[in-house]
């Protein structure tokens, strides 16, 4: 060892706040995402859950559930995708506690970076991720026979919905991740959400037959509409108000659920 | 090592590098730090020395802006640790007390993800990334994910990151804790090049041989106060230039041999059956000693004479050992 090498004068780079803001949180965004190819079960369970889902509604139950002009396949892709999305949003609730866990986030908090970096980018890893699984569930839906009728720009208008619902989930998921207190709770908080918010939605059956109560939430929730949407972008089904609302849904999600995440976790530094 | 202009312009008037005043923190209705006041010249090393619990953590956390402390005043080259937040994050390395690395990330890449974001430039980060991969004898492991490194290369690599920057003050929370005695040693002998090097180090330790190895100051901090403070020798000036150790041969005299003994600062320990007190070094003493014992009929094993350890400090100044913490062991009454 040569003393020499602790005598050092390093130069930093003088820059905006907001180019800091952005550079932050890029260099945490490479850093979530290259957890997902170090870390490939994570990205299996995400895409191959959705996929068994489908094989299982399309071959199973399909023949049974009666969704009238529209071939069930064609039914189904919207709501399988949707899940998939919401699954995958959910990966910020785990990789958020269990930074949290593993006390690199002391370092995090110790250096002079934006506060919400760390957060900006598992948001977006959870958006890269959610794109690789969405080709592959795709690319397994045409295989068994899904005939989309969308033009260019029903496709724009799935892909931006897409994407502004992946990032509500995940900002929804930032605050689950800050408030648990255990990885294994991190783990299941997302299910318990997730799991029935997708079942009681247009997701997999028709919402008519569902008793009354059930029917109204399932109508109304903000996955149904996302979920119908997409569906009548992708296969010509009847939108109604859902394509709005689906937007306003998402876009109101964000405004709310970015700001308190942020709060949340400056104030969780400050115990 | 390069302060800042601001940085510089502090210190020039002032010539301590962290200064901390009455500093006072609780969890809920648990009192953890009760008022600490201590300062740290700059270039040198201050050890915060004590037992589990006594608030070294939660100590070395405020400093580096991690917790808000209730009252009191923390200043690092002159900034406020509360109002000044991020001016102090750059002048700071922290490296806590558990691994604070990613994972699935390199040892390199762990290196260039944290100088990105303590906003140095691209050309810096490769170079000092190599310097102090060489130094810390990580360059075979720099391209393997830190889940395949071992204890002690995460701890030279954690170490290694918050000496990206430079930083010309370093915080090390428990720094050798749980490592094997070689890899202690080339720890030691980093900190001591750190030193050389001018940096700033506050350290905590619940090892008396290491804040006397490393230290120019030591505070010993118990349940939240500081209960001493001084160099090494100072320190173990308080408990006699010299200690008598007296080990009985018998377990079952032990009780008695407690009561024929008497003299300053007596520390008993029952497990290795040793008395042992404060002394100046006379055969007088040891006479009179020997004699209580003998008259009482307790067989002695063993006498030695020694100078006092870091360890007689802590036990005469609190009345527990580093080992048993909270546990009052019977004080002799003279
Ligand atoms: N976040 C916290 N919430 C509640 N109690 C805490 C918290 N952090 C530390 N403590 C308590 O404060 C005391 C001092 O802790 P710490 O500063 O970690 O001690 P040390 O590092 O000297 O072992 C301990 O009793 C510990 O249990
Ligand atoms: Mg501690």
């Amino acid at each position: 060892m040569t003393k020499s090498s602790f005598i050092t004068s390093v130069q930093t780079e003088k820059h905006s706040k907001i180019f800091w803001a952005l550079s932050d949180s890029w260099v945490l965004a490479k850093r979530s995402i290259k957890h997902i190819t170090r870390n490939l079960d994570q990205l299996f369970a995400v895409a191959l859950f959705p996929i068994m889902f489908f094989l299982l509604f399309r071959y199973v139950f399909g023949g049974a559930i009666d969704t009238g002009d529209l071939s069930y396949v064609n039914y189904l892709v919207a709501g399988i995708l949707v899940q998939m999305l919401a699954f995958g949003a959910n990966y910020t609730t785990l990789n958020l506690a269990i930074d949290l866990q593993r006390g690199i986030v002391d370092r995090f908090r110790s250096l002079p970076m934006a506060s919400s970096a760390l957060l900006v980018g598992h948001v977006g890893a959870d958006l890269v991720r959610n794109t690789m699984s969405s080709l592959i569930v795709l690319g397994v839906s045409f295989l068994v026979g899904f005939q989309p009728v969308a033009g260019p720009v029903e496709w724009m208008l799935v892909l931006c919905l897409a994407i502004l619902f992946s990032l509500a989930i995940s900002w929804l998921s930032a605050i689950m991740g800050l408030l648990v207190k255990s990885i294994e709770a991190a783990q299941w908080t997302g299910f318990i959400v997730i799991f029935p918010l997708t079942f009681v939605s247009s997701a997999f059956v028709p919402t008519d037959t569902m008793p009354e109560a059930l029917r109204f939430f399932a109508e109304n929730q903000p996955l149904t509409h996302v979920i119908e949407a997409i569906r009548g972008w992708l296969v010509g089904a009847p939108i109604g108000d859902s394509g709005w609302l689906a937007f306003a849904w998402c876009v109101g999600i964000i405004i709310v659920a970015m700001p308190v995440a942020t709060w949340l976790f400056r104030r969780q530094a400050l115990r | 090592m390069e302060p800042t202009l601001e940085a510089q312009k502090s210190i020039s008037t002032d010539n301590n590098a962290i200064v901390v005043k009455g500093l006072r923190k609780s969890f809920k209705k648990l009192t953890v730090l009760n008022g600490i006041d201590f300062s740290v010249k700059r270039g040198t090393v201050l050890a915060l020395l004590g037992p589990n619990g006594a608030g070294k953590t939660t100590t070395i956390r405020i400093l580096s802006t991690l917790l808000l402390p209730d009252g009191g005043q923390a200043l690092i080259h002159g900034f406020d640790v509360v109002r000044e937040a991020n001016k102090v994050r750059s002048l700071i390395g922290l490296t806590g007390q558990y691994a604070a690395l990613d994972e699935y990330l390199t040892g390199e890449e762990n290196l260039h993800m944290i100088g990105r974001l303590y906003r140095l430039n691209h050309q810096d980060i490769k170079r000092r990334t190599q310097e102090l991969l060489e130094l810390f004898d990580l360059m075979e492991a720099s391209a393997r994910t830190v889940k395949t490194y071992s204890g002690g290369m995460r701890r030279r690599l954690d170490l290694a990151v918050s000496l990206i920057a430079a930083p010309p003050i370093i915080f090390l929370d428990e720094p050798t804790t749980g490592l094997d005695p070689r890899s202690r040693l080339i720890m030691w002998d980093i900190i001591e090049q750190l030193v050389t090097a001018g940096t700033t180090i506050l350290l905590t330790t619940q090892d008396m041989d290491e804040a006397d190895r490393l230290a120019d100051k030591i505070v010993v901090i118990d349940g939240g106060r500081i209960i001493a403070e001084g160099t090494a020798d100072e320190l173990k000036q308080r408990v006699g230039s010299e200690r008598l150790e007296i080990t009985i041969a018998e377990a079952s005299s032990f009780e008695t041999a407690k009561r024929v003994v008497y003299g300053e600062g007596l520390h008993l320990d029952s497990k290795t059956r040793t008395l042992s007190l404060a002394t100046k070094g006379g055969v007088h003493q040891l006479k009179q000693v020997l004699s209580r014992l003998d008259e009482a009929g307790i067989g002695v094993e063993n006498v030695s004479f020694h100078r006092p350890t870091l360890d007689d400090v802590f036990l005469t100044l609190t009345g527990h050992t580093t080992e048993q913490p909270n546990i009052v062991i019977e004080k002799q009454e003279a």
